[in-house]
């Protein structure tokens, strides 16, 4: 059971992204994205990490392409269809592509990955709530704090550079 | 003998004029400089006779005279033993030489206030003059061949300016050129002979060189080049320089084209001083020619006997009288040279060396006469040639008396000097080598001949009527005739076997009447016919020309060797090896250098296409390089 | 750690959408279209942290948190790149990424 969901989800990832790159409509683009996300939250749920599953259709497939979404529909006619890249272009990527996947897969393929037989961490809100929080070792508040102020700095940002003379913007 | 220190002021004295008249002249009036030059030059005349008379005439010199070196410096050190020296030698030559060079200067000068009296370029005229007797000076009393030829090329400068110095008429300019590019040619061959020289001997002294029994050319015999000695190689190119100096055949296309240059320059320079430096230095080198080159010195003798010959032969035709007189300079070096050719080594032997050296100081001293004489015809009549005088014995009595005198002493009538110096010369010429003789023997009348044909056409001759009366020259101009005729006659009864010889020793010598008798009738000989052609007015010498026919046309164009050496430069040389030269310093040379720019233009070109702006390019970069990276450092470096 | 799923197997699935990602990246004309691929990337180097904190580190959350801040980047990121091609929309009125080539010498 879990081989095959794992097939299932891995299958509809990579379709889904070959074909988000390879559309010529924009906005079928950010429909084949939010599948290839949603299935990546499925593969969280299967490797049992529910938070991080939640985060990831909450902020990515909710926030993001949402955001994504409503930029195409500011910026562009939906209508219209992309040309076909140029062959240069086209030889530079799939040629960067092909040989990255074989060099990387070679090198994980040589190395053999043992897995751990330690005990595993039960997952849940409180150990997660505490862990963010704790300043002791495997303590996360200081990036969280960062975190923080980088999403101030970015929501100013934002704020700033599309604003218009006389209309604000609001996003995020 | 008291200290010869003050032998180094008579070249300074020169120099220092040369630098105060070129640099000051033009703030004062033009006859300070004149003056200034003058007295400079006679102050040099003063000092070179108090050394001549003290080296020459004081003192016990039963065992030969010794070569001095009273002041030397090291100018130029490369290594231990390559060091070039600056000094002054004093021995008999340039003792000898010294008196000459002064005195015809000294009268050179003195004309000029006169001759060039109301020209332009006075003052300059003056410092010229003042730096070529300077460069002369210096190069008779170089102590080693390195000295002699620095100012060697000094003198080819100063000639080159004074040549050139009517600087806005194109064949002053193109006279000037050519005498400088046809000694700086044989100046080449010069330097390389010193070069192997010294690499020899290893030194460049000339009192090394040239000191009897001396062991430093031991190393000279195994060295050969194409079958031939080093030594006479080297002798040979040192002889090739000296014969461009002294226009031997075939460098002798600049001499008459000289002629360009004032008169008072002609005499000074053609006649008396430059164009025996060749000479000199042959006989500065004679020891090691004699012993070390006997086939150099062969040589010597039959470009000097060829020379004479061929100048003689030209100069019987030629209508302008400054060319004439060129032709017979000419002549009278071939003379000089063919003397040394023949010449012996020590005593009786040296014959033809001290022959040689009494004829440079005879042949001075009324060559520089001829030319400040024709000169003063030049300024009255107000042209150069012959067929525009006539009569002028009438006008200008003292140019006429100096002129006559001049000519019957190169035309050797007895107990005048160039009698004694050119008879010296025969019977050397007589000891050694039969047909260099009969050469010089012919060559003896032709010069009569043409010496009188130049005398009777110009002072004798129809009597034109002329534009205006010619006048005689003012005294500044008739006083150094003057001097230099009193020279000429009595110049010959000089000592000079006593004091000028190959090996520094004096002999005794008596006349030999088998050669003199002989050389005075045919000398009359030349007299006589001159006389008949040319002292009143006929046309026989025209018919006699035409009768001639090519020949007389041939030698009348001086053997066309001008226009063979024009065709052989412009046709073949420019045409051959310098336009692909030239081609290849233009495109070849330049081409890589222009090659090297564009090429670095445009690969700069399409490296600037790598900062195109555009992302993705960057991001590709990016990741490949990224993936390159990794490649290289998992799978080569672990 | 699932049974019967070996770890290699995620990191392939993993790999290959990486370089969908970068390939989408070079080729796309588009600046919205590029987005979508940078977020691809950031989204298979999400699997691959969680992945080898699973198997690897089972007791340790720090891959879990690491991916938690990489979305939260990504959040921030997405934000002000709408922000800029916004601004670039109304300047040049088209987003093609070959007209924003200003760093060209």
């Amino acid at each position: 059971m879990n081989v095959f969901m794992f097939y299932l989800f891995s299958g509809i990832i990579l379709i889904c992204s070959l074909l988000t790159i390879t559309t010529r409509r924009i906005l079928r683009a950010a429909v084949y994205l939010l599948c290839v996300l949603l299935s990546t939250a499925g593969l969280y749920f299967m490797l049992n990490y529910q938070f991080m599953a939640a985060v990831q259709l909450t902020l990515y497939a909710g926030g993001i392409v949402v955001l994504i979404i409503f930029s195409i529909l500011l910026t562009h006619h939906i209508t219209h269809r992309f040309k076909h890249p140029d062959l240069v272009k086209l030889i530079m990527g799939v040629g960067t592509g092909v040989i990255g996947i074989g060099l990387v897969l070679a090198t994980i393929f040589s190395n053999s990955f043992q897995p751990a037989s330690v005990q595993e961490l039960p997952v849940d809100m409180t150990v997660i709530g505490t862990q963010l929080l704790s300043t002791e070792k495997n303590g996360y508040v200081l990036p969280f704090e960062l975190i923080s102020i980088l999403l101030l700095a970015a929501m100013i940002a934002a704020i700033v550079i599309a604003k218009k003379e006389k209309n604000k913007n609001t996003e995020i | 003998m008291t200290g010869y220190n003050y032998t180094i002021l008579i070249p300074i004295i020169p120099l220092v004029m040369f630098l105060v008249t070129g640099l000051l002249g033009m703030k004062w009036k033009p006859i300070v400089s004149g003056l200034l030059g003058t007295v400079g030059m006679g102050s040099s005349w003063l000092l070179s006779i108090i050394t001549a008379a003290s080296y020459f005439f004081g003192g016990h010199h039963a065992e030969g005279f010794q070569t001095i070196i009273p002041f030397e410096m090291t100018w130029l050190r490369f290594t231990e033993s390559l060091v070039i020296k600056m000094g002054v030698l004093l021995d008999p030559i340039s003792v000898m030489m010294l008196v000459v060079i002064t005195t015809v200067s000294f009268m050179v000068h003195l004309y000029s206030i006169g001759y060039m009296h109301g020209e332009k370029g006075f003052q300059r005229f003056f410092a010229f003059l003042s730096l070529f007797t300077f460069s002369m000076l210096g190069l008779v009393i170089a102590t080693n061949i390195f000295q002699m030829y620095i100012f060697w090329e000094l003198v080819g400068v100063s000639s080159f300016l004074l040549i050139g110095f009517y600087y806005q008429k194109p064949s002053a300019v193109a006279a000037s050129k050519k005498a400088f590019i046809v000694t700086r040619f044989a100046d080449l061959g010069f330097l390389v002979g010193i070069l192997i020289l010294s690499f020899v001997t290893k030194t460049f002294d000339f009192a090394q060189l040239t000191q009897p029994g001396t062991t430093i050319f031991g190393s000279a015999a195994s060295m050969s080049f194409l079958g031939i000695s080093a030594m006479t190689w080297a002798m040979t190119l040192i002889f090739i320089g000296g014969a461009g100096k002294s226009a031997m055949f075939p460098l002798h296309i600049w001499l008459p084209d000289a002629m360009e240059g004032p008169t008072p320059v002609s005499a000074l320079i053609h006649a008396a001083t430059m164009v025996v430096a060749g000479v000199y230095l042959v006989a500065r080198m004679f020891p090691v020619i004699h012993f070390q080159a006997p086939a150099a010195q062969e040589i010597v003798g039959y470009v000097g006997g060829f020379t004479s010959l061929f100048a003689a032969v030209i100069a019987i035709t030629q209508y302008d009288i400054k060319r004439v007189l060129a032709f017979s300079t000419l002549s009278q070096l071939g003379y000089m040279m063919l003397s040394l050719g023949v010449s012996g080594y020590g005593g009786e032997e040296g014959l033809g060396y001290m022959a040689s050296m009494f004829h440079l100081f005879t042949h001075a001293m009324f060559k520089a006469l001829l030319f400040l004489g024709a000169g003063s015809i030049i300024h009255a009549v107000h042209s150069n040639y012959m067929y525009d005088m006539g009569g002028l014995r009438k006008y200008m009595p003292i140019t006429h008396i100096t002129f006559l005198i001049a000519c019957l002493t190169i035309a050797g009538v007895p107990f005048l000097s160039g009698f004694f110096s050119k008879d010296e010369i025969l019977v050397a010429a007589l000891h050694h080598n039969k047909l260099l003789f009969a050469i010089e023997f012919i060559v003896a009348g032709l010069t009569a001949f043409y010496m009188f044909r130049l005398y009777f056409s110009v002072f004798w001759g129809k009597d034109r009527h002329y534009h205006h009366t010619p006048h005689e020259s003012p005294l500044v101009m008739t006083i150094p005739l003057m001097f230099l005729a009193f020279a000429s006659i009595f110049a010959g009864y000089l000592p000079f076997t006593e004091l000028v010889t190959s090996d520094k020793v004096g002999f005794e010598s008596e006349m030999n009447y088998m050669v003199a008798i002989p050389s005075i009738l045919i000398g009359f000989l030349g007299i006589a016919v001159a006389w008949i052609l040319y002292k009143k007015e006929s046309d026989i010498p025209a018919k006699l020309a035409k009768s001639w026919g090519i020949l007389y046309t041939a030698t009348y164009n001086k053997f066309y060797f001008d226009e063979i050496y024009l065709f052989v430069t412009r046709k073949i040389i420019f045409n051959y090896i310098s336009r692909p030269i030239a081609w290849f310093d233009r495109h070849i040379v330049d081409g890589f250098m222009v090659g090297i720019g564009t090429v670095t233009e445009k690969a700069s070109y399409k490296i600037k296409g790598m900062q195109s702006g555009q992302l993705q390019h960057y991001a590709f970069a990016f990741v490949a390089g990224a993936l390159a990276l990794a490649l290289f450092m998992i799978y080569y470096l672990m | 750690m699932i049974q019967g799923i070996p770890l290699e197997h995620f990191l392939v699935v993993s790999t290959i959408m990486f370089f969908i990602g970068v390939c989408g990246f070079i080729i796309r004309r588009n600046l919205i279209t590029m987005l979508m691929a940078v977020e691809l990337i950031l989204n298979s180097v999400n699997i691959n942290f969680v992945v080898f904190n699973r198997y690897l580190y089972p007791d340790q959350l720090q891959g879990q948190f690491f991916s938690l801040f990489i979305v939260g980047i990504a959040a921030a990121e997405a934000s002000v790149a709408i922000a800029l091609i916004i601004n670039i929309y109304r300047k040049l009125k088209n987003i093609e990424v070959e007209n924003v080539s200003e760093l060209k010498f």
